[in-house]
Parts: structure tokens; C-alpha cells; sequence
């Protein structure tokens, strides 16, 4: 009998080309999703080896990075962010790849279209010159994020090489709690082994808590992947993976799907296959959470207060203390009550029609507070257009709110979505690093749920205040 | 295109002794719309040398004249975050050819070796007496011997090994990088592209 593997094993040994002895592997890519920021380089670096792309058709391309949330239909403002789109548009053009460009029906945040679309499929290896491309692997793909060169190496031969990543298991087991999400199930889980604690590992996520997730809430655990140090993380497909697949634009169809839903639901690990770490934690002990520092890993239950510097290891204070400062606050403080100036909801964490679904529920028959200036913005030119359909757009309108256009937005920052210097945001995004929404901008990550509840009180607010 | 080959340096450090300096604060994300690779060094950790009023802010060890040289030394857990590898383009165009850290984040580790620029990862005790050693004199030098894997605080002669995977260490020493060994595999992938697999 062969030695029982881990889901990762299958996947990553499946697409193995060659092994180098002492070195890294020579990975084969199925699908590769590239975006205006981090394709230019790569292009070019192509074009000066005469080389042409090995793969078009393997390749999908789409603008999210810098491009405006607002009157998309106008050309750009910005002239490099218009640059860059052009110059995506141009090298698509050049190399034959498959592009939703800005007004596009399909256009969105790269990793929001691809499952949507039906183009991220169990078993497959996908990359992609973005960090968060981990969210894939919800569909239990091994989906990592890469550098330019890695994308040139990717564009030219449908190829990387990568040394392979010890494997952690994560198993959540319980049920949720009430007002508890798959983004707070990230936060808690990074809150607990740091911002480096996966660093060197590819996670997979089991138990019954997360087989209780929809696809949209395994997309956004897998997404914060990256958020621990792990290149990503990934969940066996099952039949909640294929309901979801079932009917998308580029899934497989009829005799084809049924082959495809039994070879899919081979994908498991063995039962007693190995794993070079392991945690086991219980969902009954995750609360709403907020983070309060300049890493992801600085998070608490939103009820909780911020720990005590001398409650840290004598060398962690230095750049602990540093990071309270840059946010303006002390150690100790209580943070529910604690006023706010902004609210973002949307990107590639919580851009999906789910998490609209869950902020307007909500928010609705309630009025934002006056004192918030609230960016919503859907993940997709199809979120966006479900959201219109289900009457969330309404919903939100009534309440105060208004719904942008898609792309990555205040996220990052690229854009002219940027918060001020000095303001504290609420934002359903993955990173509170300093400045990462804006030079100075003090950035709350949290889930949809939390940025509804500040967003109508002003506040940081436990959302199961409003929840009965 | 072959990377600059990197076979041993001997130069000062510049200290930036603060932990999970992410790639957001190396470059920060407005300064990534280039569509070509240059002048990234310029904009390197750009909001920690200045202030929102362009102000040169004197006390970030980039900004002090004492502190110079092609090595940079940081916190633990350096490069978390975004996998953009204008990170390792803006340090290597600053004029840094060695980051120094007691631990490295994956990403940003594969993006600086596919560039030239060396990661060297030593023990946290190493760490700390390697920013001593500069407290103590800002112009002290350390030799990194890419050949023989050592990191050596020159004042004390003392030597640290570090580690580098042999196929990177390779393409480091002759100037290799990954496009130009993929390729010479062309055969061998299209044979793999015709099998049947998952996905």
C-alpha cells in the first residue's frame, strides 16, 4: 500500500516536472492570473529573450490594483495608474491572453473573478503577482502568490520553481457563534501564532467548523493565509465547493462535470497522513475580532482591551510600543466605544456578494452615523450586478450608504481611495500595516459584520449588540 | 535576464533593529506604478525617511550619515506581506547587496535571491550581537563569503555560517537565474503538459 498524503502532497507531487536534488521543484502551472501592477516588468523582461507566452490561454488578465472606484467609464485620471492598465491591455493584446478589462462584465478583483467565473478549479496549481492569491485555495487548489521574476518565469515557460513548504493542519472544530465569521476565524487564528507563525508551511484548514463555511467564507480564511506567513492555505473540495462550481461560466459542463465532481472529490488527505504541525482550535472561543496594531497578528476579541506592553517578551516591546503610537493609542484601552472615522468594506478578503449581503442585512432600517465616511465596494463587475439584483444597493442607499465601483480600492491604497492621515478605519481588508490605506491612515481590520456595526453607531461596536 | 553575481563582500551595515518590517514599508504601495524596473531605490522605506512634508525625518538609520555601507541589517521577520518584489528591486537599487535578519518571510526571500541581493538568516542571539557591534562602532565592518556561507563580524573575527539552498547559491556565484534553466527544460514540460492530472 503507498504512503498516506496530505491533499497538499497530491497537488503540489501531481504538478512536480522534475525535482532538483538539494533544490527547489520545477512546478507546472494550470492557471495563471496577472494584473496591472506586477505584469509590466515581466513583459518586458520577456521581450528582451525573444520569448512569446508559453501559455495564453492558461493566462486570465484583469485591472484591479490602481484603478479608480468611480466613474470607470471615464478614462483614468491618474496618468501611471492609466499607464499601467494601458500597457496590461497592450501586452494582452501582443501575447493573445484572455482580458476583462475596466467596464468589462467580468472585470474585478483578480481573485474574486476567478472563482466566480468558474476558472479556479479543485487540484489545480495556480499563481499568480499578488500575495492573496492563497484565496484559490478554497477550492483545495495549492494557490500562492509571486514576485515579477516568478510571473516572467510563469508567462514564458507555464513553469516555477519553488522548494516545497513543510505542511501545517489548522482544524477548527465546534460551531461559530452567533455574529462570529470566516473573518474572524483568520484573525483569531493569526492572533494566536503570529504574523510569522506559517511562514515556511502550507496550511490546510479542516474540521467541522470549517466544513461549515460557505465557499465565500473559505475563500476569505484562505485569503488571510498569507496574513500568518504561509505562502497558502487549502480546504478539500466537497459538495459545497461543487455547488458553488456548478453552472459557472468556464466550469465543465454535463458529461464532462460529472467526471470532473468524481475526480474532485478524490481530494482529501489520507487519514493518516502526516503533518510537521498542527493546531486544533475551538470555534466556541472565537468572538468578533478586532485588530488594534500595525500587523495583522495585533488582534482581540472586540470586547477585549489592548494587552499590556509588559505583558510581552522584553524584546517585542520596542516595536509593540511603536506600533501603539502610530495608532494612537495605549496600552490597556478598552477598544469597544473607541471612535471612528472611516469604514471599508470590500477587497479580495470580503469583497463578495456574501459579505454585501451580510453588511446590508445589517445595516438595514438603520442610518449610518454621521460622523463615518463609508466606502463600499463590491469585489466585481458580477457582485456588483447581484447586489443590484437582490435589492442590496436600495438597502444600502436608504441607509446612507452608497455602493462604487469595483476594484481593490482603499485596500491598498493605489487608488484615490485613501484614508486621511491620522484617521481610524474600520476595513473588512487584510492589511493594517502603517500607511497601507494612506500615508498616516490608522487602519481596525475586522469582519463585514463589525464595520456595519461601527458604521452606524461611530464607534467600534460588538455587532451582537444589534444581533437577536 | 543573469543576475550580477555575488560572491563575497566585506562592508558596514546600516541597523534598522525594528521587527516585521513589511514590504509595505519598504515600498510603499503608490510608488508601484512603473512599468519599468528602475529608480525604486529613491522611493525606498519612503515614509520612514520622510515625513508627510517631504522633511527628511534625521532619526531613521537611512537618514544618518554615521551609518552606511551595502549591507542592511533588520528586525525579525522581515518582508512580511505583499509579494510585490519592488521590495527587493528598491533595495538593491538603494545600493544593498545583503539583508541581514534573524528570520525571513518566503516570498520576499525567493524575490531577493532571483535579484542578486543576499538573505542571510542568523540565530536572534547572533542578531543582537551583530546590532551591538554597531552600537559600539557604526563603521564596523562584516564579511559575507557567499562560497564558503559565512557571516563575519570583522572587529571580533567572530564567524557565523549561514545557510543557502545549493541550486540558489549556484545560480548567485555565476549569475544563473531560473528563466534561463526552465527553458533549457522545454522538452521535458510539454511532456508533462500532455499527461492527465487533477485540475
Amino acid at each position: 500500500m503507498s504512503q498516506p498524503t496530505t491533499l497538499f502532497d497530491k497537488i503540489w507531487d501531481g504538478h512536480t516536472v522534475k525535482s532538483i536534488e538539494y533544490g527547489p521543484s520545477v512546478l507546472y502551472i494550470d492557471r495563471h492570473y496577472i494584473h496591472e501592477v506586477t505584469s509590466p516588468v515581466a513583459f518586458l523582461g520577456l521581450e528582451k529573450r525573444g520569448l512569446n507566452v508559453a501559455n495564453p490561454q492558461k493566462t486570465t488578465a484583469t485591472p484591479d490594483h490602481n484603478i479608480p472606484t468611480q466613474d470607470q467609464h471615464l478614462s483614468i485620471q491618474d496618468i501611471l495608474s492609466r499607464n499601467q492598465v494601458d500597457m496590461l491591455m497592450k501586452n494582452c493584446k501582443n501575447h493573445n491572453i484572455p482580458l476583462y478589462g475596466l467596464n468589462h462584465k467580468w472585470q474585478g478583483i483578480v481573485h474574486v473573478i476567478g472563482p466566480e467565473l468558474g476558472l479556479t478549479k479543485p487540484g489545480m496549481t495556480i499563481v499568480c503577482g499578488d500575495s492573496h492569491t492563497s484565496t484559490h485555495g478554497a477550492f483545495g487548489c495549492v494557490a500562492f502568490g509571486i514576485g515579477t521574476s516568478e510571473v516572467e518565469m510563469v508567462l514564458g515557460t507555464q513553469c516555477i520553481m519553488q522548494p516545497k513548504p513543510k505542511k501545517m493542519r489548522i482544524k477548527i472544530d465546534g460551531i461559530l457563534s452567533k455574529g462570529v465569521t470566516a473573518k474572524d476565524i483568520a484573525l483569531y487564528i493569526i492572533s494566536q501564532i503570529s504574523t510569522s507563525g506559517g511562514t515556511g508551511y502550507f496550511i490546510e484548514y479542516a474540521g467541522s467548523a470549517i466544513e461549515g463555511l460557505t465557499m465565500e467564507g473559505r475563500m476569505t480564511l484562505c485569503n488571510m493565509s498569507i496574513e500568518s506567513g504561509a505562502r497558502g492555505g487549502l480546504i478539500a473540495p466537497d459538495q459545497t465547493t461543487f455547488d458553488y462550481l456548478s453552472e459557472r461560466q468556464f466550469s465543465p459542463k454535463n458529461k464532462k462535470w460529472e467526471d470532473a465532481i468524481t475526480k474532485w472529490a478524490l481530494l482529501k488527505t489520507d487519514e493518516d497522513a502526516s503533518f510537521d504541525k498542527e493546531y486544533l482550535f475551538h470555534a466556541q472561543d472565537i468572538e468578533p475580532m478586532i485588530t488594534f496594531g500595525t500587523n495583522p497578528g495585533m488582534g482581540t476579541g472586540v470586547t477585549g482591551h489592548i494587552p499590556l506592553t509588559a505583558s510581552l517578551a522584553e524584546g517585542e516591546r520596542v516595536t509593540y510600543e511603536k506600533s501603539l503610537q502610530y495608532m494612537g493609542f495605549n496600552d490597556g484601552d478598552k477598544l469597544q466605544g473607541k471612535s471612528i472615522d472611516y469604514v471599508f468594506v470590500g477587497s479580495c478578503t470580503n469583497g463578495r456578494i456574501e459579505d454585501l449581503r451580510e453588511f446590508a442585512h445589517f445595516i438595514k432600517g438603520k442610518k449610518k452615523a454621521d460622523n463615518i465616511t463609508a466606502w463600499i465596494v463590491p469585489g466585481s463587475k458580477q457582485v456588483e450586478a447581484q447586489a443590484q439584483e437582490e435589492g442590496l444597493i436600495a438597502v444600502m442607499e436608504a441607509a446612507g450608504f452608497k455602493l462604487r465601483q469595483p476594484g481593490c480600492s482603499a485596500c491598498l491604497a493605489m487608488n484615490d481611495d485613501k484614508i486621511p492621515a491620522g484617521k481610524y478605519a474600520v476595513s473588512t481588508s487584510n492589511r493594517n500595516f502603517e500607511g497601507r490605506q494612506g500615508p498616516g491612515a490608522r487602519t481596525l481590520l475586522a469582519s463585514p459584520l463589525v464595520a456595519a456595526a461601527c458604521a452606524i453607531s461611530g464607534k467600534i461596536t460588538d455587532p451582537r449588540e444589534y444581533l437577536n | 535576464m543573469p543576475i550580477e553575481k555575488f560572491i563575497k563582500i566585506q562592508s558596514s551595515a546600516v541597523p534598522v533593529d525594528i521587527e516585521n518590517i513589511d514590504t509595505d514599508q519598504i515600498i510603499p504601495a503608490r510608488f508601484l506604478k512603473a512599468i519599468e524596473r528602475k529608480g525604486f531605490g529613491n522611493n525606498l522605506f519612503r515614509d520612514w525617511r520622510y515625513d508627510k512634508s517631504n522633511n527628511i525625518i534625521s532619526s531613521f538609520p537611512l537618514n544618518q550619515v554615521k551609518y552606511s555601507g551595502q549591507i542592511l541589517i533588520g528586525g525579525k521577520n522581515f518582508g512580511s506581506g505583499s509579494s510585490r518584489e519592488h521590495a527587493a528591486w528598491a533595495l538593491y537599487d538603494y545600493g544593498f547587496k545583503v539583508v541581514v535578519s534573524s528570520f525571513f518571510a518566503d516570498i520576499f526571500k525567493g524575490n531577493a535571491l532571483n535579484n542578486g541581493l543576499l538573505p542571510v538568516q542568523v540565530t536572534s542571539a547572533e542578531l543582537s550581537e551583530i546590532f551591538e557591534t554597531i552600537d559600539a562602532d557604526t563603521q564596523a565592518t562584516f564579511t559575507v563569503d557567499l562560497v564558503h556561507e559565512t557571516f563575519t563580524i570583522d572587529n571580533s573575527e567572530k564567524v557565523i555560517d549561514f545557510e543557502i539552498n545549493p541550486y540558489k547559491k549556484e545560480c548567485l556565484l555565476n549569475g544563473y537565474d531560473d528563466i534561463d534553466y526552465l527553458l533549457s527544460l522545454k522538452k521535458e514540460i510539454e511532456i508533462f503538459e500532455s499527461k492527465e492530472r487533477y485540475g
